[in-house]
């Protein structure tokens, strides 16, 4: 739209240069060095995410080799050490695990499944979170009571107790432990749609939208929804975050992805029975790399929220 | 809620407990020990027998505070409910204890040098803290002072051998060894608590310090801290007396939410620390599809999760005398 007035009279590119909610968001986000450090972490998890399966193809089935188990990070080794056992200095920079397995590799391809699961159980939240907020608030009565009733003993529920009841009901493995991380987000989106819907359902121009003949659906999804998207962005990064943490502490009880899948929590509950025998590394790395992830979209929410709505900034 | 969704469970607790090669006859001898082959709400099928079910047999036994057996141990739910709960109550409150006290202290801290680079280095700490994966922290924790430098001990509530022929009073190990006047036992079961509670209090701790920190700047702002300093105070009387009471109400909100965290922790750092607690207890009788055990624990901490928050609420009233109910 703006582009097309700026093409017919240059002037009026002069006076009101292109600016949109978004273009101004955006550099908000970059502007700020909580939005800049979340979004870099985030996007070279992503990058990394994609392109390891090119750049290091990985098979967790036949990836083994008891002759270098449980090994130091090969840079702690000594020198003599590395060239006895014919290892680079950086051959396994995380060190191996129990079954010969290279840490370092298993990380990385661990960041595919954490990222999947995450965003899967968090795009599951949002699309029947705002379903359901949108039709309580838009049909309202009983409708309405239920819905929020049965919102608010969810939420007043610790949730990876709930969550673990879930898994407990469907049995462990993967697809169970992201569906049941995200039933329990499902409140939180279902609010915030519900709390849009009540606050734009008596303006202007959707009474103006329904008195040209638009049913009530397409009101609903085109004219009242997207209200709540910059609230939805924010919530749902932050949402990415509590998912990944989840996922990993599900895996950590050994609720989660069935072995060999390289899934950090599990590799974590794996990692638990050597941390007695001084066997550092196979924790530490998984670990390390759910708290970046999970710090790094904790800060890329912050950094949205700064962003799309610049009245809540100090 | 919870008896529908465990019901609801695929699997057989009967096959379950005897095993894949036990017969059909076995099996329905047991469930019929268990009530298990009774309907889950009506009765349709006998006259005067509409409520002899699985449902009203459960929630007559409730309201007497009888919450069954164990499907494996054959034990009352609510006994072993009695062993497992102080062992989490213990391990909660010390966290609790530990993320209140130094987060609001170093909410205060950081709030009073603003800008300073206490309250960046806090700051920052705090906010890798909330995104820390507790059940990680603790294994770490585990490896360096319980392996690498050998000063605590790397899991359980207590040394077994030191309360072997011990009659526990309260079940609060702290509390027993002071009331025995056995203060061996107390300091060996504070050593064990240590590192879990720790590893616990981390997310609470560093969200509190934020909000402390947060909640402090802006009572720090306001006029009557002005007023305060004009007179001649003294700054901790300013700071300690006019502006902490005022920045706590959040605080409490706070500390109040953390608790639902806290217990949805402890079965984490209890897995960890292989702690004895609910939280072990909930997950073990989930892994073993022991029904009366995990409906009776769910309830339990949904319950006692319902009370703590009355307690907050109740607590706002006495903060702030603005607030009658």
């Amino acid at each position: 739209m703006a582009t097309t007035t700026a093409q017919q009279s240059p002037d009026v590119e002069f006076m009101r240069p292109q600016r949109s909610l978004w273009r101004d968001a955006w550099q908000r986000l970059i502007g700020g060095s909580t939005g800049r450090i979340g979004l870099t972490i985030a996007l070279s998890l992503a990058l990394v995410a994609i392109f390891i399966p090119v750049v290091m193809p990985y098979d967790p089935l036949r990836d083994r080799d008891l002759r270098v188990r449980l090994l130091e990070p090969s840079w702690l080794l000594s020198a003599d050490d590395r060239v006895q056992r014919e290892l680079g200095l950086m051959s396994h920079p995380f060190g191996t695990d129990d079954l010969g397995r290279d840490v370092f590799v298993r990380v990385l391809h661990g960041s595919r499944v954490s990222l999947t699961a995450g965003l899967f159980a968090v795009s599951m939240a949002v699309v029947f979170g705002s379903l359901l907020g949108l039709i309580a608030g838009y049909v309202g009565g009983w409708v309405d009571t239920i819905a929020v009733w049965i919102m608010d003993i969810m939420l007043a529920f610790p949730s990876i107790l709930l969550a673990i009841a879930i898994v407990s009901v469907r049995g462990p493995g993967l697809f169970n432990t992201l569906l049941a991380v995200g039933i329990v987000e499902i409140p939180i989106f279902g609010r915030i749609a519900r709390a849009t819907v009540l606050s734009i359902r008596e303006q202007e121009y959707i009474t103006a939208a329904k008195a040209t003949g638009v049913s009530a659906p397409r009101a609903l999804f085109f004219h009242v929804l997207p209200n709540s998207l910059a609230p939805m962005m924010v919530q749902a990064t932050l949402s990415i975050a509590t998912a990944i943490i989840s996922i990993a502490a599900l895996g950590f009880l050994g609720l989660g992805a069935e072995r060999p899948t390289p899934e950090w929590g599990t590799m974590l509950s794996d990692a638990r029975d050597y941390i007695g025998q001084g066997k550092w590394w196979y924790a530490t790395f998984p670990g390390l790399a759910i708290m970046m992830t999970v710090l790094g979209f904790n800060l890329l929410g912050d950094g949205l929220r700064d962003a799309l709505d610049p009245r809540l900034r100090r | 809620m919870v008896f529908l969704l465990l019901r609801l469970i695929p699997g057989d607790p009967a096959v379950y407990i005897l095993g894949e090669r036990s017969t059909e006859q076995q099996r329905q001898q047991l469930r019929e020990q268990l009530g298990l082959n009774k309907p889950l709400f009506f009765d349709f099928s006998d006259e005067g027998e509409l409520l002899d079910t699985q449902y009203f047999i459960f929630m007559g036994n409730l309201s007497r505070g009888d919450l069954g057996d164990s499907i494996m141990r054959r034990t009352s739910v609510a006994d072993e409910l009695r062993t497992f709960f102080p062992a989490t109550v213990e391990l909660t409150l010390s966290a609790l204890f530990i993320a209140t006290f130094v987060g609001v202290i170093t909410g205060i801290a950081a709030a009073i040098r603003r800008a300073s680079l206490f309250d960046a280095a806090s700051m920052t700490v705090a906010l890798v803290g909330v995104s820390m994966p507790i059940f990680w922290l603790g294994l770490m924790l585990q490896y360096l002072f319980a392996v690498n430098w050998r000063v605590l001990p790397i899991s359980q509530r207590i040394d077994e051998n030191l309360v072997r022929n011990v009659d526990m009073i309260t079940g609060f190990y702290t509390l027993d060894g002071l009331l025995l006047r056995r203060p061996d036992i107390t300091i060996n079961a504070l050593e064990h608590l240590l590192l879990p509670s720790i590893a616990l209090a981390t997310v609470p701790l560093a969200i509190i310090a934020r909000m402390t920190r947060s909640a402090m700047l802006e009572v720090l702002g306001q006029d009557y801290i002005r007023t305060a300093r004009a007179k001649g105070l003294r700054d901790r009387i300013v700071i300690l007396q006019h502006a902490l009471k005022n920045a706590l109400l959040p605080v409490v909100t706070v500390v109040g939410l953390q608790l639902g965290l806290l217990l949805s922790g402890a079965i984490l750092t209890e897995t960890v620390f292989s702690w004895p607690g609910i939280g072990t207890w909930i997950l073990n009788g989930i892994l073993a599809r022991d029904y009366p055990i995990v409906q009776g624990g769910v309830m339990f901490v949904a319950g006692v999760f319902v009370f703590v928050n009355l307690i907050v609420d109740m607590s706002y009233a006495a903060l702030d005398p603005r607030i009658r109910y």
